[in-house]
């Protein structure tokens, strides 16, 4: 009797399949599935309109050989590189200002996450204007101080740039947030001991914050390159990847191969390259993060 | 310099670089919402100007005669108010299930939950779309609500909540007779409001503000969400910037009404995302 009870209470397999039934019928349908189905129609040619035809690695020679398919990679690394640090070294500085007991805070806190909450299409419309060579305020502001601004999202050399200033501005707010939720979780005791002993503002913070601040910053740096790679709606919406190629980005590509061009095979393919990258890009962090934990 | 002038001095670099960052990150929506009551030539004055000779409200109420935009509005209501429930349900039931019930296999299916939250959405989106033209999908809001019914990010996280909660509560009530079941609903989930709050307003943020997918599944204008339709009305009418950007107001507007009542749920959820080992 006792051990049926004890049993009982060990087991609830059915009860547990019943109630994720829902949950995990869409899992797999909506993910699993199209995850596996992916793979396999890269290794085809498909147009949608006559059936997949088998062509072995055929698209991923295709790939290697595509300039464009260089181009866009090399465009999304750029892209990456320009955001990326930039970004986390703003989001940072924000939030070690906004960490402290000072006024206005909820404003500025609000003010910050603003353009995250915002739809990428209305940022577009916006910074389209912004960006207008001939009537937009950020040519203004620049002739004020007698700098003649460039065309922005027109020319191919800062088209890119442009992109990713807004990429920037749009997502600081978001990473500040949760920089400040990591420098609230340092003890004060900490800074309360340098202060004692007579450190400064910065060393506190090269020695207390940088340090203790670590595991966040990681986990920023691996969740912005994964966003960065993926990015799609501002190239879409303000360059369509124009003037040329010079702003196409591997999810811009993809999103024309399948949709545009109907050659399916092909960018299921481009997809996974994008999947390979971000997993290379994901364990290698974890790797080097591995490495530096062991020599701290 | 004393202790005093110089904590004074820290907090006025401090001020200084929180305004300009402010300034950069409100100018543009400033921008926006002046120009949504001027007059098409006014929008073109340079060097620009902050306010225009008078209120002009028309550019609100073109919108709705040149576009469907209470359509749009209407579908974007629809499919998040679809997605909020349908995801933050099963994500919260098979959150609790994958914390506090035990079942052969269940840390091997939580790990391929956790698995495919690093796959990008691009890798998934080609066949689901298949899938969909498949079963005439296309083209509906089924499109945009099914595969946004259930979230491997919100089982996580819905399932980090529910393992805090003690099990003597869990076995405490099965001795009592309770199924699972009506302890997940009796127990577990009004403590979890907060938690289904945060989710919620995350939901909510992100299917009321997609491009992409919308982008993919329709090409009928009628069913068109608000950031489909602001985007088709920013080809057409790209120089009609008053009305544009009266059309970007009251897109934002919504969202921007569930952060201000919302901040705080909002916050935690941005935390609680930066805590995901």
């Amino acid at each position: 009797m006792k051990t049926k009870k004890k049993g009982r209470l060990r087991d609830d397999s059915r009860w547990a399949w019943a109630m994720l039934l829902p949950n995990i019928v869409g899992f797999i349908m909506f993910m699993v599935v199209p995850v596996v189905a992916t793979f396999v129609l890269s290794f085809t040619k498909y147009d949608m309109l006559t059936p997949p035809k088998f062509v072995g690695v055929q698209n991923y020679i295709d790939m290697a050989t595509d300039p464009i398919v260089w181009q866009v990679t090399g465009n999304t690394l750029l892209y990456t590189l320009l955001t990326v640090p930039v970004g986390m070294c703003i989001s940072l500085l924000l939030a070690v200002m906004l960490d402290q007991k000072i006024a206005f805070r909820r404003f500025y806190r609000a003010a910050f996450f603003l353009p995250a909450i915002t739809s990428m299409v209305v940022v577009a419309i916006v910074w389209q204007w912004i960006y207008n060579p001939d009537y937009g305020i950020l040519n203004y502001f620049l002739s004020i101080f007698g700098i003649k601004g460039p065309k922005w999202l027109l020319d191919t050399r800062t088209s890119l740039v442009s992109l990713a200033i807004v990429g920037i501005w749009k997502s600081a707010g978001y990473n500040m947030l949760i920089f400040l939720s990591g420098l609230q979780g340092i003890s004060t005791t900490y800074y309360e001991a340098a202060e004692l002993d007579g450190a400064g503002k910065w060393a506190q913070f090269r020695y207390i914050t940088v340090p203790m601040l670590k595991p966040t910053t990681f986990f920023i740096f691996v969740m912005s390159m994964i966003g960065s790679f993926q990015v799609f709606d501002q190239v879409m919406l303000m360059t369509k990847g124009g003037p040329g190629r010079s702003s196409s980005v591997l999810v811009h590509y993809l999103y024309q191969n399948a949709f545009q061009y109907f050659k399916l095979g092909y960018a299921c393919a481009i997809a996974y390259l994008l999947f390979f990258i971000i997993m290379a890009i994901t364990l290698f962090n974890m790797r080097m993060e591995k490495n530096m934990r062991e020599i701290y | 310099m004393s202790m005093k002038t110089k904590k004074l001095l820290i907090k006025i670099v401090a001020h200084v670089v929180l305004l300009i960052g402010a300034f950069t990150m409100l100018v543009p929506f400033i921008w926006m919402l002046s120009s949504s009551f001027k007059s098409l030539g006014e929008v073109f004055v340079f060097p620009p100007t902050l306010f225009g000779e008078k209120i002009i409200w028309e550019n609100y109420t073109k919108i709705s005669s040149r576009f469907d935009y209470f359509a749009y509005f209407l579908n974007s209501v629809k499919v998040s108010a679809w997605v909020v429930v349908f995801q933050v349900f099963t994500s919260a039931t098979a959150g609790f299930v994958f914390a506090k019930l035990n079942f052969k296999g269940r840390d091997k299916v939580f790990l391929l939950y956790l698995a495919t939250m690093m796959i990008p959405f691009h890798v998934t989106v080609i066949t689901n779309y298949l899938q969909m033209s498949k079963y005439g999908l296309v083209n509906t809001l089924w499109s945009l609500m099914l595969p946004a019914s259930v979230s491997a990010f919100g089982t996580f996280l819905m399932r980090q909540f529910f393992i805090t909660l003690p099990n003597e509560l869990v076995d405490a009530a099965k001795i009592d007779g309770c199924n699972p079941f009506t302890i997940f609903i009796r127990i577990a989930l009004p403590m979890a409001k907060s938690t289904i709050a945060t989710l919620s307003i995350f939901c909510f943020m992100g299917v009321w503000n997609d491009y992409f997918t919308p982008l993919i599944y329709i090409n009928d204008s009628r069913k068109y969400t608000l950031p489909l339709g602001l985007a088709s009305m920013k080809g057409m009418y790209s120089t009609d910037w008053p009305v544009l950007m009266s059309a970007s107001v009251i897109a934002v507007l919504p969202v921007l009404i569930a952060f201000l009542l919302a901040q705080d749920a909002f916050v935690k959820g941005v935390m609680m995302s930066g805590l995901k080992e």
